[in-house]
Formats: structure tokens, sequence, C-alpha cells
């Protein structure tokens, strides 16, 4: 891990966040590239992602965030036409490099989609452990742990706990999103990521997403997309602005929505275009 | 409290995903290894018959299992095949394409179940069509439709020269009819459905009837799929044993070459069904029955793969179009 | 003159509605004639000792019993289902989950042409694979060869029934650091477990009423099961059986029979639809699987 001390960083291309002191770097991007067939979806992004905090990833639709949000724990395994360039580091560790086995660390990288998916045939208890069960741990004991300290910690205990087989198709659209966070977050990973995870709720749920993501930055490294740049600001450290398949800009939240260095990005949180 | 090193239990390894794409890809390609096996081994086991037979066993008209004086000719058998597949086809491809409009147009309180009646047909075993041909339908059938044609017509019209006893190419064309209705008819329906909604509503637009709606704009839209929609019922048709066994009278060798519509015939299938237990292995009688088995085979290949095709691209068709 | 014309094309219209359902009616008259006769012909011959007890000897004023062909058709379709659906299963998962290269399409299409192969001839195959091997009629010859009926309709509706799954579930399942063989059988089989029973439930029912490929693998019999080296009878070999016989109480046996078969079939088609019914009614599956051909690619 690097200690980066105060420096003057001239581009704002490059992923490290001005007037940032002292701290670790959860994961690392270089040079990400990615194509489906010829088409480059994703070009060059370099991004230093901090420990302990919420880079926000903004943008108008259809510009990659979600292509390279997927990058970062290798689901483009799954389409057979994408192809990845560049390295993904994890506490040193290249995601991509030929000799590790992507599965495995996967498990360091957690995944909320956009719209909540709990396992349809599953109750709420076996959605929360599927990735601890069903990767080898049987132990009841354990497991009751888990299913408590993960839906506590998604501020959806509360809500549940009186009859945890009910199938998790029966909850409301809110209250499955934050079992997908429970589920994510049951198998211990370093980093969550998470894609829009607001974007299918109501006002009310969104609230309550939204204090989670609060509560788990100080554990988690959080990578969230977001539309809303409302939600940008509430929630994030850092903000990193891209359009087309370009990074534009990536500072401190605040710095970027109150002072942007970037003309587009300028253009961009004043609403002129979405 | 989590040991971190969870994932590395038994089965979690890359190893476990390997295995299960060969086993998965196996169990996928048993059904070329089952074709191919088949095939090879129809042909060798019928190599006796091809010997002594040679080629002309597809147009001999000999069956003479008696020993010393064996001769085998498959010609009688791939006739009744085709006489009674035709006479199914005749019978069945209006009725069905009837049947797909009619489910098409009617409301769906009574389109649903008399939808679902004509699926049932297909539920009903060969061998109870062949049980009820034999002993209901086949009297009706004599006495109402054969003897009177017969009759009326035996000595100007060759058809019905023979003498009606029920058990013939005729009777077994028409209970082949009933049993492939469904199969024409449900893909006749899908292949009418699958012509774009555009055509259809161009049709109404100009005022045009239902019917004519079905014959400006369906009918010519999917032709191909009504085509192969037949030709899988000619395959089904080609390949039914039990109920034309029961029905078609048994005739051997040249005189089961029918002459008019009320003469006994012999199928493929039902040769084989007939004889393959009693066939002496000391002969080449067996091998003889194993080759019809095998020109069986290959015409039934023949046939699906032309009816998948035109099928299958019929509905590529619909969905490029759709997309478009 | 435009008016002369709408009223022969109405009038044409009218006809032709007529002829379709003329069509419509000729096509179902003769189910129902059979299920009548079924009814009316074969009922008399119902009774405990019927269900239970062996045919015996021909012409002796008793309706001859189907004990045997009951229990063989049980044993023949347990034995089929043992071979065929995890063939089945194991190749519909090949089709949905590894499909899309050119070799899986081409499976896919024999699989759907062998659907329709005759049966007579997977009989002999089975004959000449196994009874010719070891020399005597066997009931495995007989379970392998229905199994060979089974496995491609259980294949296709097994790749039906995964692909219902949304895609959505499956990367919930990755991005959990799942193998893909886990997340198949263990999250989107159980997901698709519904279709993938009604495909085997009506595979069994189309095996159950076939007569060709049983009659050189296991003979028939007038016994009940005597080991799996031996003849055995099925209700359909029975029904033929009787169908020969030109005794009065044979054909009532005959009838009887056969009423009992088509109940069973009928109980399973109406079990699938009433169970199948209450989600999503994918009709085109249901009709497919029923002996009729796999459409789509």
């Amino acid at each position: 891990m690097t200690a980066i001390t105060t420096k003057k960083i001239t581009s704002s291309h490059i992923g490290v966040p001005l007037d940032f002191v002292g701290s670790k770097y959860k994961m690392i991007t270089e040079n990400v590239n990615v194509y489906y067939g010829n088409y480059l979806a994703v070009k060059n992004i370099s991004i230093k992602f901090p420990e302990k905090s919420v880079t926000a990833l903004i943008g108008p639709s259809g510009c990659g965030k979600t292509t390279f949000l997927r990058c970062l724990n290798r689901m483009h395994d799954m389409t057979k036409s994408a192809r990845v360039e560049g390295k993904v580091m994890i506490d040193d560790i290249d995601l991509y490099d030929k000799s590790i086995d992507p599965i495995y660390h996967r498990r360091k990288v957690g995944m909320v989609f956009q719209k909540p998916n709990p396992f349809p045939t599953m109750s709420i208890y076996d959605n929360v452990v599927a990735g601890v069960r069903l990767n080898g741990v049987h132990d009841k004991k354990i497991l009751d742990e888990i299913v408590e300290d993960s839906l506590k910690m998604a501020y959806l205990w509360n809500e549940v706990n009186d009859d945890l087989k009910k199938p998790a198709i029966e909850l409301s659209g809110g209250q499955q999103q934050r079992l997908c966070i429970a589920r994510a977050l049951a198998i211990q990973p370093e980093v969550l990521l998470m894609d829009e995870p607001a974007s299918a709720l109501d006002p009310i749920a969104t609230q309550k997403i939204e204090e989670t993501i609060t509560e788990l930055k100080k554990d988690y490294c959080i990578i969230i997309i977001t539309h809303n740049m409302q939600q940008a600001v509430r929630v994030s450290d850092y903000t990193g602005f891209m359009y087309l398949v370009d990074l534009i800009e990536f500072r401190e939240t605040r710095k970027l929505f109150t002072d942007p260095k970037n003309e587009l990005t300028a253009k961009y949180v004043q609403g002129h275009f979405g | 409290m989590l040991n971190r090193e969870f994932g590395k239990s038994r089965g979690r390894g890359p190893l476990a995903d390997k295995i299960f794409k060969i086993a998965a890809t196996a169990a996928g390609a048993y059904v070329l290894a089952v074709i191919l096996v088949m095939v090879l081994q129809l042909g060798w086991e019928s190599g006796p018959l091809w010997q002594q037979e040679g080629i002309e066993f597809i147009w001999g008209t000999d069956w003479n299992a008696v020993e010393g004086r064996e001769s085998y000719g498959a010609l009688p058998y791939i006739i009744g095949t085709l006489v009674t597949s035709a006479i199914a086809m005749i019978i069945a491809v209006p009725l069905s394409i009837g049947v797909a409009m009619f489910v098409l147009t009617a409301p769906k309180r009574i389109s649903e179940p008399m939808g679902y009646m004509v699926e049932l047909i297909a539920a009903v075993p060969s061998v109870v069509f062949g049980l009820w041909g034999l002993l209901v339908f086949r009297m009706y059938f004599k006495d109402l439709i054969e003897q009177p044609l017969h009759d009326a017509f035996g000595d100007s019209i060759f058809l019905f020269s023979g003498n009606p006893f029920g058990l013939d190419i005729l009777s077994a064309g028409i209970i082949l009819a009933i049993m492939i209705i469904p199969t024409i008819s449900a893909i006749s329906r899908e292949t009418m459905l699958a012509v774009p909604q555009q055509q259809k509503e161009a049709a109404y637009m100009l005022g045009s009837t239902t019917w004519e709606m079905f014959r400006l704009a369906v009918f010519p839209y999917s032709k191909a799929g009504l085509i192969g929609a037949s030709i899988m019922g000619l395959g089904r048709a080609v390949g039914e044993t039990m109920a034309v066994t029961m029905i078609i009278g048994n005739a051997t060798g040249f005189a089961a070459i029918p002459h008019s519509l009320f003469d006994a015939g012999q199928t493929m299938p039902s040769i084989i069904a007939n004889e393959f237990i009693e066939a002496s292995p000391a002969s080449i009688h067996v091998s003889a029955l194993i080759a019809v088995g095998l020109v069986l085979f290959l015409i039934a290949m023949a046939i699906n793969v032309v009816a998948h095709f035109l099928v299958t691209r019929m509905l590529k068709i619909r969905e490029g179009a759709v997309n478009n | 003159m435009f008016k002369a014309n709408v009223k022969n094309r109405l009038l044409v219209d009218k006809i032709m509605t007529g002829v379709v359902i003329a069509c419509t009616l000729v096509a179902i008259i003769p189910l129902l004639w059979i299920l009548g006769t079924l009814v009316y012909g074969g009922a008399g011959a119902l009774s405990w000792e019927f269900f239970t007890e062996e045919p015996g000897a021909v012409g002796s004023g008793v309706p001859p019993a189907i004990g045997p062909a009951i229990q063989g058709t049980m044993i023949i379709i347990g034995l089929s289902s043992l071979i065929g659906v995890p063939i089945g299963v194991m190749s519909g998962i090949y089709l949905a989950e590894f499909g899309g290269s050119w070799f899986s399409k081409q499976i896919r299409f024999f699989t759907d042409v062998f659907m329709e192969f005759p049966s007579i001839v997977l009989g002999v195959f089975a004959f000449l694979a196994i009874v010719l091997i070891v020399g005597h009629f066997s009931i495995w010859a007989g379970a392998f060869a229905l199994s060979l009926i089974m496995f491609p309709i259980v294949a296709r509706a097994t790749e039906e029934a995964l692909k219902m799954v949304p895609y959505s579930v499956r990367e919930a399942g990755t991005a959990l650091g799942l193998r893909k063989w886990i997340v198949t059988l263990h999250i989107i089989i159980p997901a698709a477990k519904k279709a993938i029973l009604t495909g085997i439930l009506l595979s069994v029912s189309r095996i159950s009423g076939e007569t060709a490929p049983l009659i050189m693998t296991v003979l028939g019999s007038s016994q009940f099961f005597g080991g799996f080296d031996s003849p055995m009878d099925a209700l359909p070999l029975r029904i033929w059986r009787f169908s020969l016989q030109p005794y009065d109480e044979a054909r009532l046996s005959g009838w009887g029979a056969a009423l009992v078969l088509v109940l069973i079939i009928l109980a399973i088609h109406i079990a699938v639809r009433y169970w199948f019914s209450r989600k999503n009614t994918d009709k085109g599956l249901i009709s497919r699987i029923m002996g009729q051909r796999n459409v789509k690619n």
C-alpha cells in the first residue's frame, strides 16, 4: 500500500483525488479498456479508490459506468463478446492476472444490482446465506449469526426478523434491495459495488438505502453508480464523472460539484444535459 | 467468526466447473452418439440381407421366409407406407389448417377448450386408436361407406374395386389422418401466428373479411411454415406403428401391393411389428426386417430434417422481420 | 356493382367460417367417440380382481385380468425415467447454459428430429444393442428403448424451463463468487423445478402408451414380474394381445385395459394443466411436449 503525501496533480484524468493525505487505497485500476467485439465501451480508466469511503460514478446514460463497474469483479467473464484490458488491483493482487482464480477473488467484491434480484425460490434466510452456504459452510450457529449481522447492517433486521422463512419475493422492492445488500455483505467482501441501487425504489426506501451506505462506509470501500446528483452529494466522498467512454474528472465530491475543473463536468452538474 | 477460506471446500475449485461443462456437453452429444450408433448397428446387422439381395431389396417384391427359398423385397412396404401416409395427408392437412384457423379466430371461450381437445388426440396411445379402429370404426366404416362405394363404383373406378373388409389401407389412412391432425394443426397455428401483425392489419384496413385476411396476408406469408407443418405430420405418419398394424390387414410380399383402396396392405413399421418376434434367427428373415427398419429410419430422418428446417427457417424470418 | 361484390365476399366469408367450424368438429368427433367407447365398452370389465390378478387361461369366460400389465407399466416407466431423466436434464442444461455455439445448435436440431423417430426403430435398436448381446428378453432393453423417447422431451422442456429463469438470477449468483455448477444446480434448477417436472410428467405419459419398442424387448407376459431377465407385461402390450384374441371376454378386457391406460394418461395431463396453469401459461411448451413437434429454435 502506497502512502500518498500531499502532491500536486495536474491532470484531472488520473483518478487520484486531489488534496488527499495519508490513507490507503483498497482498489486501483490502471488503464482499463473494455471492448464488446470491436466496440470500445470503456476507455483507459485509471482510478484509485480509497478504503473506507464512498466513491460515486456519475454521468449520462450509456457512457460506460456499468460496464466499468463490472470490470471490478470480473462480471464480464459471463459475456462471451466482452474483452477487458488493463489491471484491476485489490490489495496488490491483479484480478485479471492469468494465474489467479477469479471466482475465489470475486468474494472479496460484493455487488448490488440495479433491480433487486433475490433468488426466487429461497426464503429471506436462505437468500442472505446463499453465498456462504453454497460455498460449503453449514454450521447453523455461524449461519444464524451471519444472517442477523448482515440484515442489521442492511437496516432490514427489524422488519423481517419475525419470519425469516418467508419467501424473499414477498418482500417489497425496497426490502428486496436491502436483502440483496445483506446477501452481498454476508460473504464479508472488502469492496461493495452498487449499480444505481435505489433507482427502482420509492423515496423512503431510497433514504433507507442511503443511510445504510453511510453506515457501511465505516468498514467498506463502496463504489456506487448513480444518476441522482443529489444522492452523490449526500453519500459520497469522492466522485468520478464519466462521459461517453472516458473518465472526465475525479475529485472529492464537494469540490467536483462546487468547483469543477472541466467544462463538461460543469455543464453536467448544472443540468445542461443528462 | 467466519473462516476466510470458506470458499475452498470440495467441489468449489475451478476443476469442478470444467467437469460440469464436460458432463453437460456429453449429455448434449448423447443424441448424436445414439443416432450414429443406431445407423451403424442397423447397417451392420442387416448386412446378411444386403449381401444376399443387394440394392434390389428396395424395389423387390418377394417376401418368402421359407428356408432354402428365402427372398425378400421391401417395395410393397415402402409403397404401403407412402400410400397410407398420402391418404392421411390428403385428409389431415386441410382439416388441420381449418382447425388452426378456427383456434386463431374463434372467441377464447370456445377456441381454448376446442384447441385443447384437439391436443388431447395426441395423448391417446396408438394402440388404443388401433383397438378402436379394429373393433368399432371398421364396422361402421365398412358397412356405411366402403360397401356402398364398392357396390356402386366397384366396376368402374379401380379405387373401389377391392372387396371391403374394413382392414385395408383406406381405413389405416383415415385413422392415421386423425392421429396426425394435432401435430399439423399445432405447428400451423404457430406458423400463422408468426405472421407479423402489420400484414394482418393491412388486410383488415383494406376492408377484407376474415377469410380474405387469411387468403391475402396469412397464407402467402406462412406458406413455407404450413408446408413444414404438413411434412412434420408426414414424418409422424410414416413412423406410426400400432394403429396401422392393427388395421391394415397384414398382407405380405407381392400381395401387399394395393390395387384399390379396399385392399389389405403393409407398411414398413407394421411388417416389423408383425413378424419380428416370430422370425427365425437361423434365416436372414431378421436381417430383412432390420433392413426394412434401416430404410424406414433413413426415410423418416430425411422427412423430419426437411420439416424442421422449413419450420425453423420460417420462424427465423419472422424474428428478422420483427427486429426490423 | 361494388355492392354485389361485397355481398359475395361476405357470403364466402360465412361459408368459410362454416367450413372451419366443420373441420374442428370432424377432428374432435373421433376423440369423443373413442372416449365414449372406452367408457361404455370397458367400464364393465373394471374390478379389483381385474387390476390385481393374472390373465389366466384364454376362453375361460371371465375377462382376463391385467395385474401384470399394470405392474409392468409401472416398472418400465420407473426404469426408463431412471435412464432418461438425468440425461435429458443434463442435456437441457447444456443447451440452456452452454449453448450459443454452432455445435449446440446442431445438438438442438437433432434432439428435435430425434423426438419424432419411429419408435419401432428404437425398439429394434434396443433389441440389437441389448437383447442380442445378453441372449434373452430384457427389461433393461425395454427401459432403454423408452428412455430414448423420453430424453429429448425432457431435454427440451428443461431447456425452455431454464431459459425462463431471468438472467439476473445467474448474475446474482456469480457476483457472490459461486461456481457455475453451483449456480446452475442449486439456484437455477430449483427455480425452474415446476416446468422441468411438467416436462418429465408429460414424457412419462407419452411412454406409458408406447407399444412398439416393447414388442421385441420385453415381449409381454402373462405373469407378474419375474426378474430383469424375463419377459414382462405392459398395458399397451396387453391391449394388443387382447385385440388379437377373438373371444368376447378378451375384447371386454381390451376395452377395460385401454380405459385404464387412457385414464392414467389423462390424469397426468390434467394434473399438469392444473398445476402449470397457475403460473405462466406457456401453452406452446405443453403442446410441444405432448408428442408434437418443437418449433422454437
